[in-house]
């Protein structure tokens, strides 16, 4: 009997690698830490350069996971320890708790009567949730879940459930995997912001990351989908777009974080569709739309009331008037100060085990998997270098054949 | 197969508050004379399944109708062997959870569905996987020798699959072998690398699973996934072999620099492409051609000919990483040499900053951004560049010994080779009227000459821009439009080496994995594991050549009398071609003309005086049915009188359909679909579009026979756009207030 690929991460990447293998024959487990798959991408309310929704491919990738017996997965769990090596390699894996099993129908009864709240994480935080939640309304496991740090353990949601899905006495499961070879898709974490002291994140409240604008312009958000100043809740009729923050800076980033070029200019015709009396500013060093994807700039280009400054920008300050943005605009020489109602910072990408290392993983000193890894390991998308949706997938696709080779060598 | 049927309905999670199931049970057993029917309070449960299962084996039900939550959840616990038919009826998100309970437009509703499920029920066929007649191959074929075919062979071969590999030039190795050095694609990313070609051509030459063909071409590939039949010509001599699926990796060709002579190029001998850069870095020194002597400051110029809409409109990606890399090797050759890069913007995306902030930091590398507007010859051998715009803010003019212009990337598949005899041989008059006729046909296709297929929609793979290959989709960049046959590296889009080698690996396991699920007799990507496909009645066929000209992947051909020539492996189930034709001859097993209009009849139409309009929705099962789900689950209210089809792509709407509805009374139509347009939403191309050109040519009938063509209506709808179906609901019953009931009503 062949042995199984592990894929670790289920976002866009690891969930390709997942259904590519099972679909070509092979038996994979899929190991996430959120309580859903679809990491990142699910977040988002649009790709670019097609601006159509991540949904949308999202629901043949998880109809592809449910119809497909050979691939189990696990959510609420987080990798241990990985030793040994190709063909062979033990992981441990432990199972955070639920506290609602596979009884539940997701009739959303606990949620209407739980007292508790806990912060939107789905939402980056704009908004709360009951602690009883579905993480979001196309959430795979199409089930509740809920938060052990807000709930009371009051028991109303046990009392309601009609399935006796609930057990707030549910307790964390280490399991033990034995895998041929392990996809690493573990993905990013957006660079904290509030690091870049200049910009003025977490400090004024209508400067925001590009992530929340995501969540602001997605019908699902808290907003649903209307652009609002997080301060008085008041459309922005003026935004700038700060690029490379955190990017490109020996400081904090030192590499190009290489999506956020083409995610600014895709959250500018957000801010122009939503709001069509609206002005944009994008602040730039270098317009980084590579491929085909340059039409994708020429497109925005082609709006007047997008304007684009060269230059990094060097300080945000509030007054009266709203925000001013300061850069030293390189083209003209002088420094370009613009007066606007919302600063959306252009956050690059980290890879998520920059923070939070993974045992038996070898990584740069940016955090990236590094190439030369034990052998039957494999890194794809975001986790190997900053890359967008259409590269990880296709990353992941070629990852997935990688960690097929593995299993054939036995 | 004989059929007994058992309908099994779920009363949890709120349905058996809302709707009275005693009466949806009576129903069953009584009008729709189903022999078994069971409710239960959680069907999902362990219990509720073993209720199923003990039916099954010990009273023989094998046709199974699940009355409760969504298809689209629980299909693993709803997963019954394949010798069973399973239909599943929303009761859940659909009805109860956008309906007032205990509502009689809400029972209604529930009863319409619940006959709807048992009729298809009914009507659909046990399915049996296509199994081809001739013998399946394994093999995959990869047309181009390049880094990208070579990883491609590499890694197939390496996954236990045999690979036969089909090089046009001598020598395997590609753009590559012209390399002199190569960036950087792995750490560290500020070193050169030596091109990987030539351990990849020992490494072929060592693997007996890799059969390698060069300076030979494809002459002619004929059947499909599985069944591919390709000759090939090599020193005059054909060669006829089966292969399994294809990875195109033609690459591309550098873009003709004899078109930039605004730049210089023809001018001068001293202006020089970064291919011919190479060439001399190769050669050891890098020496002036004009007269063989040092150049002591060579100019870059980035994007010659790429983001340039009279010349290349996109990007190719890699030139900013090869001026840097060359700049280094005019530096590493002379240290008191100069080297200038003129660009509009410096593309070094990800780690490749890194490469970018080592020239930088090199005092004899220049770097300006600006647009180049002319380079001119000037006395002493010397050439006068110009630049816009820099960050100085005016033009400056600038002195160089050379000039390297960053030439771009045009895809083989881009470069039209020859216009095909019988299209050269047809009357211009009847070329340009078929073309007239036919706007609906999928895709341009240019002859490059490359892999020939005998498609009758076109020879190469149909390109969406610029002549690449590519996928349309973001989330999908394997998926073609010519089943079994994947384009990676350059041809696909304009990439680096590194992306390349990861784009090959990818095309590889496409391609294996298409020749796994076509021996299983299943459909790939994007209706993965389907086994049903299309079953044409011929007998009543008028060759009208629709569903050859419809289909989105050219899985139709045509014998010389214009009658269909389906090929199942090529076929993606859509079922487009079903509602292309007129005749109705193209049917599934569990998907027909005949099964949606059975599902009509079982619509219950109510009387006009009861005020209760009836409005059909077909709606696309991928996108728009899974946000009315979605509406459901955030409960919102919609109109009770809207009944929902869906169906697999709008493309496969017929307008028997939409005639048939109105002639039962039914008030209206609505189609919701995909987007469409360029940026088209739908994963079968131009299913909603179809849709909406048929729908044209409906609303002219409705118009002739004096019925409101307001009765009819397509709406664009995206996943996520579930919010807006309560008012598009609304207003289009809002519609049928105005133009009041369908006169065809009792009749």
């Amino acid at each position: 009997m062949t042995k199984d690929i592990l894929v670790i991460g289920a976002g866009i990447s690891g969930i390709t690698a997942a259904v590519e293998a099972a679909e070509t024959g092979y038996s994979v487990i899929l190991v996430e830490k959120n309580p859903y798959l679809g990491g990142r991408v699910v977040q988002m309310n649009r790709y670019f350069p097609k601006l159509c929704p991540p949904y949308c491919g999202m629901e043949i990738n998880l109809k592809r996971i449910r119809t497909n017996n050979k691939i189990r997965h696990y959510t609420l769990s987080e990798v241990q320890g990985i030793t040994g090596n190709e063909g062979n390699y033990e992981v441990t894996i432990k199972v955070n708790p639920r506290f609602v099993n596979e009884k539940c129908t997701a009739c959303g009864e606990c949620s209407l009567v739980c007292p508790s709240e806990r912060r939107d994480e789905f939402n980056l935080g704009i908004g709360t949730t009951k602690a009883a939640y579905l993480p979001h309304e196309m959430a795979f496991p199409y089930r509740y879940a809920i938060d052990a740090a807000a709930c009371s353990k009051c028991g109303a949601c046990v009392d309601a459930c009609k399935y006796g899905a609930i057990n707030l006495q549910m307790q964390p499961e280490t399991i033990k995997l034995n895998v041929a070879s392990i996809v690493m898709a573990t993905g990013w974490q957006p660079y904290d912001a509030g690091k870049i002291d200049n910009l003025g994140f977490g400090k004024y409240k209508d400067v925001i990351t590009n992530m929340m604008m995501e969540r602001l312009a997605a019908p699902n958000g808290q907003t649903q989908g209307k652009i609002l100043c997080p301060s008085d809740q008041k459309e922005p009729k003026k935004v700038a777009f700060v690029q490379c923050a955190g990017s490109r800076d020996e400081n904090h980033l030192p590499y190009c974080s290489a999506v956020c070029c083409l995610a600014s200019l895709k959250q500018i015709t957000y801010v122009r569709e939503n709001i069509p009396d609206s002005e944009v500013y994008m602040f730039y060093i270098d317009v980084r739309t590579p491929g085909k994807y340059e039409e994708f700039y020429t497109r925005v280009k082609g709006d007047d009331k997008v304007h684009f400054i060269k230059g990094k920008v060097a300080d945000v300050q509030q007054d009266g008037n709203g925000l001013t943005v300061v850069a030293e605009d390189i083209l003209s020489g002088n420094k370009a100060r613009v007066t606007v109602d919302m600063v959306v910072l252009a956050c690059g990408m980290q890879p998520t085990l920059k923070d939070s290392p993974s045992v038996g993983i070898k990584t740069d000193e940016n955090g990236f998997i590094d190439h030369n890894q034990n052998k039957g390991i494999y890194a794809a998308g975001v986790s190997r270098k900053p890359q967008d949706v259409s590269s990880s997938v296709q990353d992941a696709t070629g990852c997935s054949l990688k960690a097929i080779q593995s299993v054939v060598r036995g | 197969m004989d059929k007994k049927l058992g309908v099994y309905i779920c009363t949890g999670c709120g349905i058996g508050d809302s709707l009275d199931v005693e009466k949806l049970s009576k129903l069953t057993t009584g009008a729709c004379k189903v022999p078994v029917c069971k409710t239960h309070a959680c069907l999902c449960t362990q219990d509720g399944v073993g209720v199923i299962n003990k039916d099954c084996e010990a009273d023989g039900v094998n046709t199974i109708v699940i009355a409760g939550c969504s298809p689209r959840v629980n299909q693993d616990v709803f997963a019954f062997d394949t010798n069973k038919i399973v239909e599943r009826v929303n009761l859940r998100e659909q009805v109860i959870w956008s309906q007032p309970i205990k509502h009689e437009d809400t029972q209604m509703m529930a009863e319409d569905y619940l006959r709807m499920g048992i009729v298809k029920a009914q009507k659909s066929q046990l399915l049996e996987p296509y199994k081809p007649t001739e013998e399946i191959s394994r093999v995959v074929l990869v047309v181009g020798g390049g880094i990208s075919g070579m990883t491609t062979a590499i890694n197939a071969a390496k996954a236990a699959s045999q690979v036969v590999l089909v090089e046009k030039e001598e020598k395997l190795g590609g753009f590559s072998g012209s390399l002199y050095k190569h960036f950087p694609v792995n750490p560290p990313y500020n070193e050169l690398q030596s091109p990987p070609h030539e351990a990849m051509i020992k490494e072929i030459e060592a693997n007996l699973n890799i059969k390698v063909y060069t300076a030979a071409k494809i002459k002619k590939i004929a059947g499909g996934p599985g069944i591919f039949d390709v000759t090939m010509e090599q020193n005059s001599k054909e060669t006829q072999f089966r292969v399994g699926a294809i990875v195109l990796t033609a690459g591309f060709v550098p873009y003709d620099a004899a078109k930039l002579s605004h730049l210089g190029f023809g001018k001068s001998p001293n202006v020089i492409t970064s291919v011919k850069m190479e060439e001399l870095a190769k050669k050891g020194r890098i020496l002036k051609p004009s007269d063989g002597k040092e150049a002591k400051h060579i100019a870059f110029i980035q994007c010659a000919g790429s983001r340039d809409q009279n010349h290349l409109p996109y990007c190719s990606s890699s030139c900013c990483m090869t001026s840097l890399k060359q700049a280094l090797y005019v530096r590493q050759q002379d240290e008191n040499s100069m080297a200038s890069i003129f660009y509009k913007d410096m593309r070094t995306m990800g780690q490749h900053e890194d490469f970018y902030v080592r020239a930088q930091g090199d005092e004899g590398i220049f770097l300006t951004k600006g647009e180049v507007v002319g380079v001119e010859p000037a006395s002493g051998d010397k050439l006068i560049i110009t630049v816009e715009d820099t960050l100085l803010g005016k033009n400056i003019r600038v002195e160089a010994d050379m000039v390297v212009l960053a030439t771009g990337m045009v895809p083989a598949t881009g470069i039209e080779i020859s216009v095909k005899e019988e299209a050269a041989s047809c009357d211009p008059e009847q070329c340009k009227k078929e073309a007239e006729e036919a706007p609906l046909s999928s895709g341009i296709i240019i002859p490059s000459d490359i892999l020939n297929l005998e498609y009758r929609q076109g020879p190469e793979l149909p390109q969406l821009r610029y002549g690449f290959p590519d996928s349309h989709f973001i989330c999908f960049p394997y998926e073609t439009r010519r089943t079994g046959i994947y384009a990676a590296g350059c041809v696909r889009h304009p990439m680096d080496i590194g992306a390349c080698m990861s784009d090959a690996c990818g095309a590889a396991l496409k391609a294996i994995q298409c020749i796994e699920l076509t021996s299983q007799g299943k459909a790939v990507h994007p209706r993965v594991g389907d086994m049903s496909y299309p079953d044409f009645f011929m007998q009543r066929c008028t060759q009208c050549k629709r569903c050859t000209d419809e289909c989105p992947f050219g899985a139709i051909n045509e014998d010389e009398k214009f009658n269909p020539l389906p090929n199942p492996t090529r076929c993606r189930r859509c079922g487009t071609c079903m509602g292309a034709c007129p005749e109705r001859i193209i049917s599934f097993k569990n998907y027909s003309i005949d099964i949606i209009s059975s599902m009509m009849k079982a619509i219950d139409v109510p009387e006009e005086d009861e005020e209760k309009p009836r409005v059909l929705a077909f709606m696309c099962e991928n996108d728009a049915v899974p946000a009315l789900d979605m509406a459901g689950t955030k409960r919102l209210k919609l109109s009770p009188y809207i009944r929902v089809i869906p169906v697999r792509c709008l493309g496969s709407m017929h307008l028997v359909w939409i005639t048939d509805a109105l002639s039962k009374g039914i008030d209206g139509i609505l189609l919701i679909g995909c987007k469409h347009g360029d940026d088209y939403q739908c994963h079968f191309v131009k299913g909603s579009e179809l849709a909406e050109i048929r729908l044209s040519k409906v609303k002219e009938t409705l118009d002739r026979l004096r019925l409101e063509s307001d009765r009819v209506k397509m709406v664009q709808l995206s996943i996520n756009e579930y919010d807006q179906l309560p008012g598009i609901f609304s207003e289009f019953m809002e519609t049928m207030e105005r133009v009041g009931a369908n006169p065809f009503k009792g009749f």
